[in-house]
C-alpha cells in the first residue's frame, strides 16, 4: 500500500480507537480530560502527540483487568508476564484480537520467506508467555507445519528436527547458540545434517554480532522478531532484507520520542520506543511507552513494503531485564524479598551467561537475628529466598546470602545490577 | 547452677566464600591480642561459618561486629578425651545413649589431652549426663 494510503488509514483508525475510548473507558475517558484534550482535537496524525502516554505502570495499577475495553464474556484468552512488581501484567484478548496478532504474526513469517511446506519448530515457551502460543498460530496460518516442541529437552529438539525435516525455528537467540553447542557435542552439523535455513529469534536483547555468529557457524538466516505482550506479543519481524523489523502500520502507530521530554524525535535519531495498536479490542494500548531503545526508518524497504522499520534494539530507558526471554524488574526482586524476614532489603543483581544460556545470582543480606552458627539453617534461608523468587519472577535465580554491610550502599538511583552478558 | 560453668562460649562468624575472609578474622583477633584455642569451618555453596573458642570471647564478639562480620555467641561444651583409641567412643556412647544429638563438633589434641568441642541439641541435659557419666568436661572459665 502506498504510504499516503497507509497514513491515512492510520489516521482514521487512531480517531477511531480515540472515539470509543473516550466514550466507552472510564481510564482513558478520565486521562484524556486530565490532559485537556478531547477525540475532536485530533485531526491528523501529527495530533497523537497531544494524546497522553500510556505506562506499565498503567497496568499495574490496573491489575488485573480494570482497564480491559472488553468484558469477561468477550475474552477468549489470558496471557500474564512479569510486572515492576509483586503482581503481573494481565492481557486479555477477544477473537478479534487473536486474529490481529496470528495476522501480524503470519504477515511476519511471509516476510521470512516462509510458507506452506515449511516445517517450524515453536521452542519458545508455551504457556502464560505469549512466544509459543503466538508463533504456534502464525505459523499454522501461513500453512506451515508446526513442531511445537517448548523450551528444553534440547537434544530431543535437535533429533525431532533432523527426523522432521524441520525447516524453521523459532526461540530466542540464546537458545538457538544452546542448540548449535549440543548439536555440536552430539556430532550433528545444523548446516549439514538438517534443513534448518531459517531461525526466527527474539524476546531477549541481542547484537548484530550474535545474528552475524548464529548464521555464519549454523549456516542459517536469522530473523529479528519483535514484540512485547502488551502489545499482543510478538508481532513484527524484519524480511528477507533483514535491515530492520517492519512494524505493520495499518496495525500500529509508532513513534519515537525523547524520554525525558516526551517530545517526538524524526526518523533515523535514537529514542524511546512508543506504540499504538489502533484496533485492539480487549485491551487498547494508545502511546503505550515500550521502554525499548531504537531509531526508525520510514523510507521504503528494499523488499517493496512500505511499513516502516525500526532498528535492532538498542537497550531500555528503565533497568528491566530480560533473563532467558523473561522480563525481570529488580523492584520485582525487591518486593519479594522484602516479604521474607530472615533477609535484608539490601541486594544486588549479578547477570552472566552460562554457556548460552542467561543465568541470574541474587545477592542479598541477612539479617543478623536470622544468623545462625549451623549451615543448615542458612542453607534453609537461602532455599526459602531461592523459591520466593522463582515464584515471583517466574525463573529460577541462584542465592548468594551477605552478612549485613557487606553489599554497596548507594547514594540516589541504586544501581543493583551487574550484567557480564554484554561482552 | 553448677553446670552452667561447663558451658562455653562458642564465637561463631559468618563468611562469604571469597579469598582473604578468614585472614581477616585472624587480624582483627590479633589485633586484640586474643588467643584462640580451637576452631574450624564448616563450608557450603558460596558461605562459611567460622567456630572459634578464645581467651576472651566478649571482646573477641565486639570486635568482629565491629569490623562488619555478622558474629553470634553459641553454647558448647568440651570434653577431656583420653588421646587413645576409644576416647571418641566413650563420649559419642554416652550421648547416643541418652537421646541428645550432635549438631557438630570438632577437636584439638593438646599436650596433656585431646579436647572435643561438641554442639547439641540440649547442651543443659548433655552437662549433665557427660558429668554423671563421669566425662572430664572442661570448665568454661578455663578458656579465660
Amino acid at each position: 500500500m502506498p504510504v499516503e494510503q497507509l497514513s491515512e488509514l492510520q489516521y482514521k483508525r487512531m480517531k477511531t480507537l480515540v472515539y470509543r475510548l473516550y466514550s466507552f473507558s472510564e481510564f482513558y475517558h478520565k486521562r484524556m480530560k486530565e490532559h485537556n484534550v478531547h477525540p475532536d482535537d485530533i485531526r491528523s496524525l501529527a495530533d497523537v502527540t497531544k494524546l497522553p502516554f500510556m505506562y506499565k505502570s498503567d497496568l499495574r495499577d490496573n491489575y488485573p483487568d480494570k482497564i480491559f475495553t472488553a468484558s469477561q464474556d468477550e475474552l477468549v484468552r489470558y496471557h500474564v508476564s512479569s510486572g515492576t512488581t509483586g503482581k503481573p501484567t494481565v492481557v486479555g484478548y477477544t477473537q478479534n484480537d487473536l486474529e490481529l496478532w496470528t495476522t501480524s504474526l503470519a504477515r511476519a513469517l511471509t516476510g521470512c520467506g516462509l510458507g506452506r511446506g515449511d516445517v517450524m519448530q515453536v521452542s519458545y515457551g508455551y504457556g502464560l508467555f505469549t512466544g509459543g502460543l503466538g508463533l504456534h498460530y502464525g505459523a499454522e496460518r501461513i500453512g506451515a507445519t508446526v513442531v511445537p516442541t517448548s523450551v528444553g529437552n534440547t537434544e530431543r529438539q535437535i533429533e525431532l528436527m533432523q527426523d522432521l525435516k524441520v525447516t524453521a525455528i523459532a526461540c530466542t537467540p540464546s537458545y538457538m547458540i544452546h542448540i548449535g553447542e549440543t548439536a555440536d557435542r552430539m556430532g550433528v552439523s545444523i548446516e549439514k545434517d538438517t534443513y534448518l535455513k531459517v531461525a526466527v529469534l527474539g524476546a531477549e536483547p541481542w547484537s548484530e554480532q550474535m545474528k552475524m555468529h548464529i548464521q555464519d557457524r549454523l549456516g542459517i538466516r536469522a530473523h529479528n522478531i519483535f514484540g512485547t505482550s502488551e502489545l499482543s506479543g510478538p508481532m513484527f519481524c524484519d524480511c528477507a532484507e533483514q535491515n530492520g523489523i517492519h512494524i505493520w502500520a495499518d496495525m500500529a502507530y509508532t513513534e519515537i520520542i525523547d524520554p525525558d521530554t516526551g517530545e517526538q524525535l524524526p526518523p533515523g535519531e535514537k529514542g524511546e520506543l512508543v506504540m499504538t495498536v489502533l484496533q485492539k479490542e480487549a485491551l487498547p494500548m494508545i502511546r503505550y511507552r515500550i521502554g525499548d531503545i531504537t531509531s526508525m526508518d520510514d523510507s521504503v524497504c528494499a523488499c517493496g513494503r512500505t511499513h516502516p522499520r525500526i532498528d535492532r534494539l538498542q537497550g531500555r530507558v528503565d533497568d528491566m531485564l530480560i533473563i532467558r526471554g523473561i522480563n525481570v524488574f529488580p523492584s520485582q526482586v525487591e518486593h519479594a524479598l522484602l516479604g521474607i524476614p530472615e533477609v535484608s532489603g539490601h541486594f544486588m543483581i549479578v547477570v552472566d551467561k552460562k554457556g548460552a544460556l542467561d543465568e541470574m545470582l541474587v545477592q542479598v543480606e541477612m539479617n543478623p537475628e536470622a544468623f545462625s552458627d549451623k549451615v543448615q539453617d542458612i542453607m534453609e534461608i537461602s532455599k526459602k529466598v531461592s523459591h520466593v523468587l522463582k515464584n515471583s519472577l517466574n525463573i529460577s535465580v541462584g542465592v548468594e546470602l551477605a552478612a549485613p554491610g557487606a553489599l554497596p550502599r548507594f547514594e540516589g538511583k541504586a544501581k543493583r545490577v551487574i550484567d557480564r552478558r554484554l561482552n | 547452677m553448677v553446670n552452667d560453668d561447663y558451658i562455653i562460649k562458642q564465637i561463631s562468624v559468618f563468611s562469604e566464600n571469597k579469598p582473604g575472609r578468614l585472614a581477616a578474622i585472624a587480624k582483627a583477633l590479633q589485633e586484640e591480642k586474643i588467643n584462640i584455642f580451637a576452631f574450624s569451618i564448616a563450608e557450603a555453596k558460596g558461605f562459611g561459618v567460622v567456630r572459634l573458642l578464645v581467651d576472651r570471647p566478649e571482646a573477641a564478639l565486639k570486635k568482629l561486629a565491629d569490623i562488619g562480620f555478622m558474629v553470634s555467641f553459641t553454647d558448647v561444651i568440651a570434653v577431656r578425651m583420653k588421646d587413645e583409641p576409644g576416647g571418641l567412643f566413650n563420649i559419642a556412647k554416652i550421648l547416643g545413649e541418652t537421646e541428645i544429638n550432635i549438631e557438630y563438633s570438632y577437636a584439638y589434641s593438646g599436650k596433656e589431652a585431646a579436647v572435643l568441642i561438641l554442639r547439641v541439641d540440649k547442651v543443659k541435659e548433655a552437662v549433665e549426663m557427660l558429668r554423671n557419666s563421669g566425662a572430664d568436661l572442661l570448665k568454661a572459665e578455663m578458656f579465660l
